[in-house]
């Protein structure tokens, strides 16, 4: 069966697109399929620092799209995992150096290949969204419970609708649930009330997630914390698993009455 | 020579000309462009001329032709531009281009402007997210939710059926419009030259209707009069 393309995107910056990128194609490979992942964000990639794959990287996506190399030499295998693969981005170029079709072809040649393929996405919603959404079969968007990042959501939501490659998957990064008890933060359910799409994956806000995003080891490479577990949940909701989303407070019942929502919408 | 200018059309683009081939028999058509090139020789000396030639049929020995018979007359045929598949490939076999590289337009939001007649209210069936934006001279109704960050302009009337929290100018071109909505709380409310003062509270939000009256927008339950 040929690989489905998942692209991560956001539209505001800094809610954790790479993070999930790398967290999820880690997930992935624990469960031992094949994953590629692809650092969309051309001029500014960060994706190799987050995967600890930095110091690996002799061609890039540019070269392969402008024939400098072959697609094979661009791929630097994890070291921790066999069947992961980056493709990083070139740092010396810009969003114009790579087209929607060229995503599209280099894609197609991964796809046969691959269980997965997954494209980090820059920020904005310009030319280098719309490289990584043209060869997406599915896409994610990560947003924060914040005002700005929901709204920014809405706006990808909507391009993503525009370029009828909807409907696309919630991710909920970063959910304080303390703060939500307080009522200082938007709940899952505002969020969900307002954006309108099925919901993949809660992440709780985790100061793990930042030291192993410095160290290159992403925090779903352990299951111990909980943010490393919510992302290897949302890759078993990729393959198709039905996982309950995971209760971060026994005593608060936010989670039952979300996941009733979720599973009255299925 | 009436239909000799329906048949062949022929117009300035910025990579030449664009030549237009209308209906009938392949030999006439050829024929009659041939004739109007000769008819204008100087005119065509050394352009550069793409062909549109609809659905048409062409093949290998009909395009080369008309290419080399071109080339004769110092004219470069550069591109065919055809619905036809067939046509397609061989104009590509031939190493013509197939498109008129245009600059895509970028994906702009377009403003719904529908001024029918008889009708003067566009209807959205879908909820309106950030950064969509919908103007109409006439009514504008919404099936779905208008959410924060898009806007809607009407000349008339606003009606919402779904919640409304974006941003509303009513009334550009007409008195006495109405803004409705199941849930609202916009972020901008404005009726003719009057702006809401502020949201409708809580006792308010749930199927209102927002007017004017004396010069002020006031939040009503919104019945059916």
């Amino acid at each position: 069966m040929p690989g489905t393309v998942v692209t991560i995107t956001s539209g505001k910056g800094g809610v954790g697109k790479t993070t999930t990128t790398a967290n999820l194609a880690v997930s992935l490979a624990l469960a031992g399929d094949k994953v590629v992942c692809i650092d969309g964000d051309i001029g500014l990639r960060n994706l190799d620092v987050v995967l600890g794959l930095e110091n690996r990287i002799v061609y890039d996506l540019v070269d392969v799209v402008e024939g400098r190399c072959r697609l094979r030499q661009a791929m630097i295998r994890d070291k921790r995992l066999n069947e992961l693969y980056l493709i990083p981005a070139a740092q010396t170029r810009d969003k114009s150096a790579v087209s929607p079709s060229d995503m599209v072809r280099v894609c197609d040649e991964l796809r046969p290949e691959f269980d997965w393929i997954l494209i980090d996405s820059p920020a904005g919603i310009e030319r280098g969204f719309r490289n990584v959404i043209a060869p997406a079969d599915l896409i994610l968007v990560v947003t924060n419970p914040e005002v700005s990042a929901v709204r920014d959501a809405d706006r990808i939501i909507g391009l993503i609708e525009a370029e009828e490659k909807g409907p696309a998957k919630l991710i909920l990064n970063r959910l304080n649930i303390n703060m939500v008890k307080r009522g200082d933060m938007l709940t899952g359910e505002d969020v969900l009330e307002l954006l309108a799409i099925e919901l993949i994956g809660i992440i709780p806000e985790d100061e793990s997630v930042v030291v192993s995003t410095n160290r290159g080891q992403p925090v779903a490479l352990d299951d111990k914390t909980k943010a490393g577990k919510a992302f290897q949940n949302i890759a078993r909701r990729l393959k198709g698993e039905k996982v309950p989303f995971l209760n971060l407070d026994e005593k608060s019942d936010f989670f039952h009455r979300l996941s009733k929502i979720f599973s009255g919408g299925e | 020579m009436e239909k000799t200018a329906q048949a062949v059309q022929i117009k300035g683009i910025r990579e030449g000309l664009l030549v237009t081939l209308g209906e009938g028999d392949w030999q006439s058509i050829f024929q009659q462009l041939l004739d109007q090139i000769e008819q204008n020789s100087a005119f065509f000396q050394g352009a550069r001329l793409a062909l549109e030639v609809g659905n048409r049929v062409l093949h290998a020995a009909e395009l080369g032709t008309l290419r080399d018979r071109l080339a004769d007359r110092n004219i470069t045929l550069w591109a065919v531009l055809s619905q036809s598949l067939v046509t397609e490939q061989t104009a590509q076999m031939l190493g013509l281009a197939t498109r008129i590289s245009t600059p895509r337009p970028e994906r702009t939001i377009k403003p719904l402007d529908t001024s029918l007649e008889g009708e003067n209210a566009v209807l959205l069936q879908r909820t309106l997210r950030s950064g969509f934006s919908v103007s109409s001279r006439g009514h504008v109704v919404v099936i779905g939710d208008v959410n924060p960050g898009a806007e809607i302009v009407a000349g008339g009337s606003v009606v919402v059926w779904g919640k409304l929290k974006g941003s509303v100018r009513a009334g550009i071109e007409e008195e006495g419009a109405v803004v409705c909505a199941l849930f609202m709380e916009p972020s901008l409310l404005r009726i003719g030259e009057i702006e809401a003062s502020r949201s409708p509270d809580k006792k308010e939000q749930n199927t209102v209707m927002a007017l004017v009256k004396d010069s002020q927008i006031v939040f009503e339950t919104w019945k059916i009069k």
